[in-house]
């Protein structure tokens, strides 16, 4: 059986951390170089598989399957589609900037941490191509283990509450998704005849409406929504970020936060059409509170670490948005604001960890007029900043626009209550920015600052091509999606019956 | 004239070859020799011979001495549980004995004992033969929970198991007595033929009753499992390995065939009951086990919830209740004698550690050890890749075929309870300091060896659960005849 491609990408992490395992822990750099190393081998391997991808197939590509336990039904099932590609290359590209940022503010138990990433790294590519509800779910639930050893050992003060709420919440909903995926297998078995857990066998199958389908729907959706996280289940994440180590925040804002939005995309939206539906008022609700909320809340924070923590519930709202509008638009633009909410808010906590490891605060009154003293650290900020408010010519705007497009499309008033939380975004974005950058030099220790080493520079420049990439020319990234989405909404709608006008009529003027 | 039974000695061969183990061993000990490590040797071997002739048995089905003993595949499965456990507390003990000066030949000849005892339960197909392996198992394991003879605990965990034990034993007694009087027979099968055809008669839903009393304080469910604690915590760790693993299947190995097949008839009725008493012990079992401090009592109580997830097994019932059941224990098996043995490796101050607050900065100190038993605690709480995940999944998935959603809700959620106090030993050794005083033991070649097998048990079952699975789901096929 030769290795494909996706499984490939998947375990090289996993197989270079049992290598390093076998080295000793006298030689850190030895093990950072050799992680580093993994990382971007598995970033190279990941890029072929935008250059072989179809992007005129919805198919699922790079499709691999391997009976794994005959006995359930469960087999070995990989695969990508436009959606999936999009983030498993996120998740390849941002974990060895991720490892890097952590080079030298991780000095204690190397060994242990490059481990810990590249296993963490394996896991959530796993999340995104299984193909497999059994096999999905054990890489969902494994992924959690070295997420919470990164927080609880590496990260700040109160770094073992934070990893103990961040494990407990995520694993009370992923327990009853459990429960879903087991009443789901046997309803479907029941009714095909066949006993399987193989995703796309299973979103074949037209789930009956009713109160089963929608108590399925809540049980998969809750384990998303924490992830997510939706308003009101969001209050794991200021801790769990705060607490965590720079690599640590990048990694979780960047890929974690997406398992939850892609669950809802490849999960239930197809495997539960009619409660998606109905539900989807309730989802809006609560993603546009959560959008002006946490804009609202990211205003008055102090820390400029909790203050990037909190515009990701506003930011994350939209991709939420966006998902239920059911339109290619919005459907498109949730994708892409998923890519580039990675790509913002992971400079966003690779900046804030770069003036932490200078000046050991993360607090905003400790600093201002910087730009005086460290003008380049200065404009990448600036330019990042941006990004995450959403300026046209930068990515954020994309993303935010297409979302936008397809709420107004459902309903205008959803727009426009979305909308203020673009310019809430620009108060609390901009008005941190004008106090750590603008004005005099108030505090002595900020005047002795270095400004961005070779090292930071190599960190954030791959981040800002993209971010100025997929604001100018965002065709490239949108393109590979635009397929799936289309046969995503078709997929709903067809399964959904007549109850698809409950979304009215947007879903035809969106074609 | 009475015709002598017919003696079909096959039925016993496993038993037979651990009781003459037992009986060497007990014969060699009176030589004077310097230390006891050669009985160790012996008892391993008599174990792993056990273990072979129960291999070489799998797939005949031999009923001996007018069907007391029923040695099918069923009870091979538990015979291959029981031995793996039984074996890998032998390579355990040896350090742990010596280091703690408690090294005597009876040790090992009890531990055979009880050993056998557990087999005989597993193919107990009478119920005087469950009554008398059941009897032959305590009572070696009374006397070995007292083991550390001059320590306040041992004395109190000896006494407390054995005073609750020999209760539970006359519960069992009359039990059996009752249903006796009520049906002229103590044969499994023929007793549930003739429960099948007097439904609802008093006399036997009284012994019924009586006797899952008495079944309910060996596997220590709720409300009757106030020993466990105690017991868990007084005994030397092998021998809370034992309790914990060995007795645990073989007693369930005796009430699933019992629950198939003798109340299969009447399987209403007990639905409910059994509903209760799942959720009832795993609920208690979890939260109290929140709030110890002392690992052992804490694993105590950890154990009385997994009996409760075990119970939900027996609940949904049929052939994928009971394999889930048997499947839980072997992954169980190997991840509690995998996490004591991990326990008997850790001193402080020159006594065993054994409170949480002791594994404070492990992972510093002894990178690999904090590693083992950090996975064997995450097997525990359930997490995948590994054994406890899989051996959850089936036990929940039978729960959600037989129709018992909720059951399973309650039961995914307790889990999310214990992964908290799990979870905080893993936080004691990756993410406190150590203390000056703690000291981990580097495990000698017998004792890493047992925890490499327990260890890669869990991977194994975890990773590839597929063929493991179909055993136990083969192994129930008997009881359903």
């Amino acid at each position: 059986v030769s290795i494909g491609l996706l499984t490939a990408v998947t375990f090289l992490p996993a197989a270079g951390a049992l290598a390093l395992a076998f080295l000793p822990r006298r030689a850190p750099g030895v093990l950072r170089g050799g992680a580093l190393l993994v990382t971007l081998a598995t970033f190279a391997l990941s890029l072929p598989l935008y250059a072989r991808f179809d992007a005129t197939s919805a198919e699922y590509q790079f499709e691999e399957y391997a009976v794994w336990v005959p006995g359930l039904g469960a087999g070995y099932h990989v695969g990508i589609d436009g959606i999936s590609l999009l983030l498993v290359l996120l998740t390849t590209f941002l974990t060895p900037i991720a490892l890097a940022s952590a080079w030298h503010a991780i000095e204690d138990r190397v060994k242990e941490f490059v481990v810990t990433v590249l296993v963490l790294e394996t896991g959530m590519v796993g999340v995104f191509v299984s193909l497999d509800l059994f096999l999905f779910y054990v890489f969902w639930e494994a992924m959690l283990i070295p997420m919470y050893l990164i927080i609880g050992v590496w990260g700040g003060g109160n770094r073992i509450y934070a990893a103990v709420k961040f494990v407990l919440y995520t694993m009370v909903g992923s327990v009853l998704m459990l429960v879903a995926i087991l009443a789901l297998y046997y309803q479907h078995g029941l009714a095909v005849g066949t006993f399987t857990f193989d995703l796309p066998t299973v979103a074949r199958w037209i789930i009956p409406a009713g109160p089963a389908q929608t108590l399925m729907f809540l049980a998969f959706a809750l384990a998303f929504a924490i992830k997510v996280p939706l308003f009101p289940l969001h209050t794991w994440l200021p801790d769990a970020h705060v607490e965590a180590p720079t690599a640590g925040s990048v990694i979780l804002a960047g890929v974690l936060l997406k398992m939850g939005t892609y669950g809802f995309l490849r999960f239930c939206l197809p495997l539960f059409p009619d409660a998606s539906l109905a539900l989807a008022p309730w989802i809006f609700a609560l993603a546009v509170i959560g959008i002006v909320y946490g804009a609202w809340v990211s205003t008055v924070q102090p820390d400029l670490k909790k203050l990037v923590a909190y515009s990701s519930v506003s930011h994350l709202g939209f991709v939420m948005l966006g998902i239920f509008t059911l339109n290619t638009p919005g459907l498109v633009g949730g994708v892409i604001q998923m890519i580039n909410h990675g790509l913002s808010t992971g400079a966003l906590f690779l900046l804030v960890g770069m003036i932490y490891e200078r000046r050991h605060t993360r607090l905003i009154a400790d600093f201002g007029g910087l730009w005086a003293v460290v003008p380049a650290f200065s404009a990448v900020f600036l330019v990042v900043t941006l990004s995450s408010v959403g300026l046209p010519g930068l990515n954020g705007f994309v993303g935010e626009f297409l979302v936008l497009v397809g709420a107004f499309r459902v309903n205008p008033w959803l727009a426009a209550v979305a909308t203020t939380g673009i310019i809430f975004a620009a108060v609390y974005l901009l008005w941190m920015y004008q106090r750590v950058a603008f004005g005099p030099v108030t505090h002595e220790a900020n005047r002795a600052l270095r400004d961005l080493t070779p090292r930071e520079w190599a960190l954030v420049a791959p981040l800002l091509l993209f971010i100025v990439w997929i604001g100018v020319y965002p065709a490239p990234f949108t393109r590979p999606a635009e397929a799936t989405v289309e046969a995503l909404i078709l997929q709903v709608q067809s399964k959904a019956g007549v109850s698809v006008s409950s979304v009215p009529d947007a879903v035809a003027r969106a074609r | 004239m009475i015709p002598a039974p017919p003696i079909e000695l096959r039925a016993l061969l496993p038993s037979l070859i651990v009781v003459a183990t037992a009986c060497l061993v007990l014969l060699l000990d009176l030589w004077p020799t310097r230390g006891k490590g050669h009985l160790a040797t012996v008892s391993l071997a008599g174990l792993v011979g056990a273990l072979l002739s129960a291999i070489a048995l799998w797939g005949t089905r031999v009923r001996g001495f007018r069907d007391m003993v029923v040695l099918d595949d069923y009870a091979l499965f538990f015979h291959l549980v029981i031995g793996y456990a039984a074996a890998l507390i032998v390579l355990l003990s040896v350090d742990y004995l010596a280091r703690t000066g408690a090294e005597s030949g009876e040790y090992y000849a009890l531990l055979l004992f009880a050993t056998s005892g557990m087999f005989l339960l597993a193919s107990a197909g009478d119920l005087i033969a469950v009554f008398l392996a059941l009897e032959l198992m305590s009572l070696s394991l009374y006397v070995l929970a007292g083991l550390f003879k001059l320590r306040l605990t041992a004395g109190e965990a000896s006494m407390k198991y054995f005073l609750l034990g020999v209760f539970a034993s006359a519960f069992l007694l009359y039990g059996i007595a009752l249903l006796y009087g009520a049906t002229g027979t103590t044969n499994v099968d023929r007793l549930a033929s003739a429960a099948a055809s007097a439904p609802g008669d008093p006399l036997i839903m009284l012994g019924l009753a009586m006797l899952m009393v008495g079944f309910g304080f060996k596997i220590s469910s709720v409300p009757f499992h106030m020993w466990a604690p105690d017991v868990y915590q007084g005994a030397p760790t092998s021998v809370t390995a034992l309790i914990a693993t060995g007795s645990k299947a073989a007693v369930f190995a005796a009430l699933i065939r019992f629950v198939v097949s003798a109340l299969r008839p009447a399987q209403t009725d007990w639905t409910a009951l059994l509903w209760a008493l799942a959720v009832a012990t795993m609920t208690v079992g979890n939260v109290v086990a929140l709030a110890q401090s002392n690992l052992k009592r804490m694993l105590a109580y950890s154990s009385v919830a997994h009996v409760g997830y075990m119970l939900v097994g027996l609940v949904a019932g049929g052939p994928s209740g009971a394999g889930a059941v048997m499947f839980y224990l072997l992954a169980y098996a190997f991840t509690t004698v995998g996490t004591f043995g991990v326990i008997t490796l850790l001193e402080r101050a020159g006594d065993e550690a054994v409170q949480v607050r002791d594994y404070a900065g492990l992972a510093r100190r002894h990178p690999l050890l904090a590693f083992t038993l950090a996975l064997f605690l995450l097997s525990l709480v359930g997490i995948p890749p590994l054994a406890g995940f899989v051996a959850k999944f089936y036990l929940f998935g039978a729960a959600v075929k037989a129709g018992f959603i909720w059951l399973a809700v309650i039961a995914v959620l307790n889990s999310v309870v214990a992964a908290y106090y799990y979870l905080r030993v893993i936080v004691m050794m990756y993410m406190q300091e150590p203390d000056a005083d703690s000291a981990a033991l580097a495990p000698s070649f017998a004792g890493g060896l047992a925890l490499a097998i327990a260890l890669l048990g869990i991977v194994l079952l975890g990773v590839a659960p597929g063929p493991f699975a179909d055993l136990a789901l083969a192994a129930v096929a008997p009881l359903l005849r």
